[in-house]
């Protein structure tokens, strides 16, 4: 057992391309339930919005991928709409059984026969979907890697852009949260009628919420779509949202640096998990179990992982245990 | 502080100009039911709403003093809530038209009315409850620069507002002896103090008008003669006041006009001391025997509960 190669494969993967996926999602998510309180249970459908977005405009059409990432915020802001405007107005479970629907429409919207020009069908659309992106790539030819992180050259140009991204979102949400407007939303949150009976019309904020949480999401499938230049429908499933939802609940809904920490730990367990599992059974230590076992049962160490942090840190790493004791009324 | 106890002395005798006025302007008027008012902030036609098949608010008119406070009262089930609801587009009415300022106000969004300075609260006290007590003051301050989106990310255009803002939060926060608990989550406040809270929060709105839902429900008697001096207070600053109220006494210490209900209508007006007196008040809503003993008399009891 090579404990420096799963220290390394877990630390790549724990700030890599994959982290920032989820954790461009889990800032929506922070935006949309942990601020607003809205139940977005279709997180995904704005990812898949703006992976499909960089790949039918780059590859169906053959446009610039520049243009691809307007159509892609675009996209998010009209799934948004379209998903608020009936129900918004509604109680908050409304939203969530409609979003959950709709994300699942959405993937078998994209994988249908019927679009197949469009959108690739079950294959998805594969080809130099980041191309544009990838030739900016400043670092140096000959670079190989780096000590510890794994990252090729191409990779690791993500890695830096997406990091960055994830700073502006986090800073966009800081300075938003911070202001009067997080304050009404956060009232929302805590009871509509009374920030109605205020005179604030708590319809356009949750849009607003809404709107800009999925935009951030449908950046995370941008990110996506660039780094593995393929986006496959079948890699947008529900579980993607969950697994969002857990990110943000292990830091900390409604915490600016949430998602960040959260991401990190989520997928340093997830792959620190699978690292040393399939070395250890690599080596025989564990003979009941294949390699091929490795990738269920961190899954299921995972899920018991969360009903702990559940039972004894409810409130995430970063909540405030006195806050969730009080009454939400 | 001080101005508080002297208001909770002068409860009774002297006058103040608010209430002057407030006695005055209704002197003349009749004590029927919809009686027209000299003054009025808010007129209401034809207000029905039906839940299945029970009637539960048809009002036929009804005027609202401006400057006036006006108590609602009514046996439970009378439509009281059901009425505010109504009025304030928390609920959409069957039938009925209704002004406020002289102007028509039916189907308007209970936001818009919010900010046209017709502000409520509710009888299950609405704190916001992780958010802290100067939070909540400052989310009723009305017109804020930094609600809006954008605006928002750019502090140096709404800190001015927000510190203005918070001058009279204070100020609203140390007449409901609040000031104590400002970075306290409201959700950590007793009951009674969550009521003040949200009353102080609907006057960071300057409402003209402020509907109170059971202000006095659930709080303590210390903390009750507080809350009625803040609620004359509130009239001796302008602002009229209509209210739902179970407490009789605190009724007649209060109101300058009381308006009773009773499976959905009107049925009674005048002001507390007249009121109570009707035959047909007391029948619906105090009871029948409302003034005899209640004995250990096993008759007596029975007859007790029937008239109510």
């Amino acid at each position: 057992m090579d404990f420096g190669i799963i220290f390394s494969q877990t630390l790549t993967q724990a700030i890599g391309i994959t982290a920032i996926i989820y954790c461009l999602a889990a800032i929506g998510l922070n935006v949309q339930f942990g601020y607003t309180g809205l139940l977005n249970f279709g997180q995904v459908a704005f990812v898949a919005a703006g992976a499909y977005a960089v790949g039918v405009i780059v590859l169906t059409f053959d446009l610039s991928l520049w243009l691809a990432i307007l159509v892609g915020i675009l996209a998010s802001t009209i799934l948004a709409l379209i998903l608020g405007i009936p129900t918004l107005r509604l109680r908050a479970d409304y939203l969530a059984i409609v979003t959950i629907a709709a994300s699942e429409l959405l993937r078998l919207l994209v994988r249908s026969i019927a679009f197949k020009d469009t959108f690739g069908g079950a294959q998805g659309l594969n080809g130099k979907l980041g191309q544009q992106f990838h030739d900016l790539n400043p670092l140096p030819t000959d670079f190989t890697s780096l000590p510890v992180l794994t990252w090729t050259r191409q990779d690791l140009w993500v890695v830096i852009v997406g990091w960055l991204l994830v700073v502006l979102f986090t800073l966009l949400v800081w300075g938003l949260v911070r202001s009067p407007w997080g304050r009404v939303v956060k009232g929302i949150r805590e009871d509509e009628d009374a920030v109605v009976s205020l005179g604030k019309n708590v319809f356009v904020y949750k849009m607003q919420a809404l709107v800009l949480g999925g935009i951030i999401g449908g950046f995370g499938g941008i990110v996506w779509a660039v780094a593995k230049q393929s986006v496959q429908p079948d890699t947008f499933q529900p579980d993607f949202t969950f697994f969002a939802y857990t990110i943000l609940l292990l830091g900390g809904a409604a915490r600016v640096f949430g998602p960040i920490v959260g991401a990190i730990i989520f997928w340093f367990l997830l792959a620190g998990v699978g690292e040393l599992l399939s070395q250890m059974i690599q080596a025989g230590y564990i003979d009941f179990l294949s390699a091929t076992d490795v990738g269920s049962i961190r899954f299921i160490l995972m899920g018991l992982g969360l009903m702990l942090l559940m039972i004894f840190r409810p409130q995430g790493i970063f909540g405030d245990r006195r806050e969730l004791a009080l009454d939400a009324r | 502080m001080p101005a508080n106890t002297d208001n909770d002395l002068a409860s009774g005798n002297d006058l103040k100009p608010g209430r002057a006025a407030a006695i005055a302007a209704l002197k003349d008027v009749p004590h029927v039911p919809g009686a027209p008012k000299p003054d009025p902030i808010l007129v209401a036609d034809h207000v029905s709403r039906q839940f299945g098949g029970l009637k539960a608010v048809d009002v036929a008119h009804v005027e609202i003093q401006r400057g006036a406070i006006t108590a609602l009262i009514g046996p439970n089930g009378a439509g009281k809530t059901t009425l505010f609801n109504l009025l304030t587009g928390f609920d959409k009415p069957d039938t009925g038209k209704w002004t406020f300022n002289q102007q028509q106000v039916a189907g308007t969004s209970p936001y818009k009315l919010a900010r046209k300075g017709m502000v409520r609260t509710f009888q299950l006290t609405k704190a916001l409850s992780r958010m802290t007590v100067l939070d909540n003051m400052r989310l009723g301050a009305s017109g804020q620069l930094g609600e809006r989106f954008f605006p928002s990310l750019l502090p140096f255009l709404w800190r001015a507002q927000e510190q203005a803002n918070e001058v009279r939060a204070l100020d609203l926060l140390g007449r409901f002896n609040l000031d104590a608990k400002l970075d306290d989550f409201a959700g950590s406040l007793s009951g009674g103090q969550r009521k003040l809270l949200e009353m102080a929060r609907a006057l960071m709105t300057n409402p003209e008008i402020v509907m109170l839902d059971e202000p006095m429900a659930g709080v303590n008697p210390a903390l009750t003669q507080s809350l009625l001096g803040h609620i004359k207070n509130i009239r001796e600053d302008g602002t009229t006041v209509l209210f739902v109220e179970h407490d009789m006494d605190m009724v007649r210490d209060i109101s300058d006009w009381v308006i009773v209900m009773a499976q959905g209508q009107i049925i009674a007006e005048g002001p507390p001391d007249a009121v109570m007196q009707d035959r047909q008040v007391i029948d619906a809503y105090l009871g029948t025997h409302h003034d005899q003993a209640l004995t250990k008399d096993g008759t007596s009891l029975t007859q007790d509960s029937s008239g109510e």
